[in-house]
């Protein structure tokens, strides 16, 4: 006799609960409880009464399912509409995976002696700042002399393509949210899930979904992670817009077009370079989680130290992973800043 | 009174406007009609009455000074006119159309060539330089650039900006982001301007400055200008035609000099009570009309029709007997003498004992 036995009894439900024993193969605990034989009735007091639980309802009622029916459920819902969503989300996403092995052929394939340069004078194109020119050469410089030079392009590539991506559509989202209050109710919680959910969490369906040889598995982990804060910034920026200056705009006659593109878009161009910033740091820290899942560069050295407890080698790509980061960092808001200063001219 | 000039033209016609804040303008607007009042309306159907029965007609060519204290609606009055706000119920008319049934191109255009407007806070876009601030409403329009930075740099010179082109907004004082605000007005050669609290923000001496800047360009533009503000000598001032606005409806409108000499109620006689009398007062509105100068006792001195009294005080030097003949383009118009003149110096009802007026406020 479980605990809940009165109950179905008082509801009159125990004939359905005969007539349909559920054939569900025994938990463990039952298993365990049956072995050590004492089948004794065992009065539970008012204290120990557990939580109604469908475990616990199913001791009292074989018709009731068990937990395990909830993850199974969802695992076979997943598993079967797979395929379907495979059709849509293969072709979408094809293009991702060719970006992406794009890159890193590229990448790899020209020569150290032109993409050190080429790096370096993008910087300065950005930054116009000699200390972060030489700061990003002696880190690519000391990362080469140690042989991480193609474990960190691998990295960089993979971040740039995403980061790239992800401002492409995550710019044209927040503009979409800044317009309209239903569509931000909408899109909030799902960024809200976004942000939240662990890092590692993405890379469960994904599994399922496509395979594990192909780059735009990690591709798609990246950016889901990664996007939310240009999204956000970008809603945010526009919204922020001087109301008198909007009022002014108006009172001219402009168009929502011009509107946007000449007064909005510029004057939120701070906040939308902040959440940039915030988006590539993201995408480094889910390149490493991602190689996991065959993601290539500094991160597979990391899992190798963590597997095969190679302390040097997780320590020195760790380190790597510290520099690229600090780069990244530098680099863009050093961009932000000559954006700001533009501004408050 | 005196002032016969001929009618101007209606440019814009402001009809029995209402504007309701809340949720429900539509049945607030209902409990309006039947009469209710702003104060009940707020306390039991918690409705904001913004502007209660507007009707203005603006004048073609001439400055409209809308004026009240903060909070009397003249600010939402003046951004009805283009429409930044719609009216909960009423008629807008420019040049005989009602622009309420307006689509939002014909809007645009309405906005793009019939109106600009100048803002108490400038409204400057921060990111461009101060001729692609100026030449906006025309690069809106699609005007080649040649052609709105020649505009814009004609008009820049004009409010006395030059050299000042490259330079963005935030390098500017307020008073030159105001000038470049005006230029902007200024460029997009609207007809109708307006100006919302433009010249406010400002320091005294400089809204001196922009005052006489408007007064100098409003004789040379002739545009429709509808102005507001809080400041009872600049509306004295500037105005053509004085509307006075209480808790969003009208107390009075008129010609300046009228509303002085015959204020229409105790809110109106507080307003004007501080006013310096001799310098706003001119000598046509409290002249006598064709008489010639009667040549008896005292001196006789001519005097311009649009001169104030405070001139003609300097004139008479205290000779109290002294008589002014009147003069407008070298014509004998009417004579003023001082006992008139003295008696129009003294408020219309001097508030007893100079307390009892205020306690209203």
């Amino acid at each position: 006799m479980a605990t809940y036995d009165t109950l179905f009894q008082a509801l009159g439900l125990k004939d359905w609960c005969d007539s349909s024993a559920s054939s569900a193969p025994m938990s463990m605990s039952d298993l365990v409880s049956k072995s050590s034989g004492d089948g004794a009735e065992q009065q539970t007091s008012l204290w120990n009464t557990p939580f109604p639980s469908l475990d616990t309802l199913n001791d009292a009622c074989p018709a009731m399912p068990q937990s395990r029916a909830v993850t199974k459920g969802l695992e076979e819902g997943f598993l079967n509409i797979k395929d379907s969503l495979k059709v849509v989300l293969d072709p979408a996403t094809q293009p991702l995976s060719w970006m992406l092995d794009g890159a890193l052929y590229a990448m790899l394939s020209t020569p150290w002696w032109l993409v050190i340069p080429a790096i370096l004078m993008i910087v300065w194109a950005v930054s116009r700042s000699a200390g972060l020119v030489a700061f990003v050469a002696v880190s690519f410089g000391g990362l080469a002399f140690i042989d991480q030079y193609d474990y960190a392009i691998q990295t960089l590539s993979i971040i740039l393509v995403c980061a790239f991506l992800c401002v492409l559509i995550g710019v044209p989202i927040g503009i979409l949210m800044s317009r309209s209050n239903g569509l931000r109710r909408a899109i909030i919680p799902v960024l809200d899930m976004l942000q939240t959910l662990p890092p590692f969490v993405y890379l469960i369906p994904l599994i399922f979904l496509f395979s594990v040889t192909e780059s735009k598995l990690f591709g798609i982990a990246i950016i889901l992670y990664a996007i939310v804060p240009v999204v956000r910034l970008t809603d945010l920026g526009i919204r922020l817009v001087d109301k008198d200056v909007i009022e002014a705009a108006d009172a001219f006659g402009m168009s929502r077009h011009q509107k946007l593109f000449g007064v909005q878009i510029p004057l939120a161009l701070p906040n939308i370079m902040a959440g940039v910033n915030q988006t590539i740091m993201m995408s480094l820290a889910m390149v490493v989680i991602a190689s996991l899942v065959s993601a290539p560069g500094l991160g597979v050295l990391v899992l190798r130290g963590i597997r095969n407890l190679e302390l040097g080698v997780g320590l020195v790509a760790g380190l790597g992973i510290v520099l690229l980061a600090v780069i990244l960092d530098r680099v863009t808001k050093a961009a932000l800043a000559r954006i700001n200063t533009t501004h408050q001219h | 009174m005196t002032d016969q000039n001929e009618t101007p033209e209606t440019r814009v016609s402001l009809k029995q406007l209402y504007k309701i804040f809340g949720d429900d303008p539509e049945t607030a607007m209902e409990h309006v009609r039947n009469g209710l009042s702003k104060a009940d309306l707020l306390d039991q159907h918690n409705h904001v009455l913004g502007l209660n029965d507007i009707n203005i007609d603006i004048p073609d060519g001439k400055m409209t000074v809308i004026m009240g204290l903060s909070g009397s609606g003249k600010s939402t009055l003046i951004r009805h006119l283009n429409l930044l706000i719609r009216p909960t119920d009423g008629e807008i008319e420019v040049d005989g159309e009602n622009i309420l049934n307006y689509s939002e191109a014909q809007l645009r255009t309405l906005r793009q060539q019939k109106m600009s407007m100048v803002f108490q806070k400038f409204g400057l876009l921060p990111h461009r330089t101060v001729l692609e601030n100026a030449g906006m409403p025309l690069a809106v329009r699609g005007f080649s650039k040649s052609e709105w930075a020649e505009q814009a740099r004609k008009w820049l010179n004009r409010v006395g900006l030059d050299g000042q082109e490259n330079q963005h907004p935030n390098q500017l004082s307020g008073g030159m982001q105001q000038r470049v605000g005006l230029a902007r007005a200024l460029t997009s050669n609207a007809p109708i301007m307006l100006m919302d609290e433009a010249f406010s923000a400002l320091d005294p001496l400089i809204r001196t400055d922009m005052q006489n800047l408007l007064l100098e360009l409003q004789e040379e533009l002739q545009k429709t200008v509808v102005f507001i503000t809080h400041d009872l000598d600049e509306a004295l001032k500037l105005a053509d035609k004085l509307v006075i606005l209480k808790d969003g409806f009208i107390v009075q409108q008129g010609e300046p000099q009228r509303i002085l000499l015959e204020p229409a109620d105790a809110y109106v006689e507080e307003f004007i009570t501080d006013i310096n009398r001799a310098r706003v007062l001119r000598v046509r509105s409290v002249m006598r009309t064709g008489a010639d100068p009667k040549s008896s006792s005292g001196r006789v001195e001519a005097i311009g029709a649009d001169d104030t009294l405070e001139s003609a005080l300097a004139k008479a030097k205290g000779d109290t007997s002294v008589c002014f003949k009147v003069e407008r383009g070298g014509k004998v118009v009417g004579q003023l003498d001082m006992t008139d003149l003295v008696r129009a110096l003294v408020p219309s009802a001097p508030p007893e004992d100079g307390n009892t007026a205020r306690k209203v406020a």
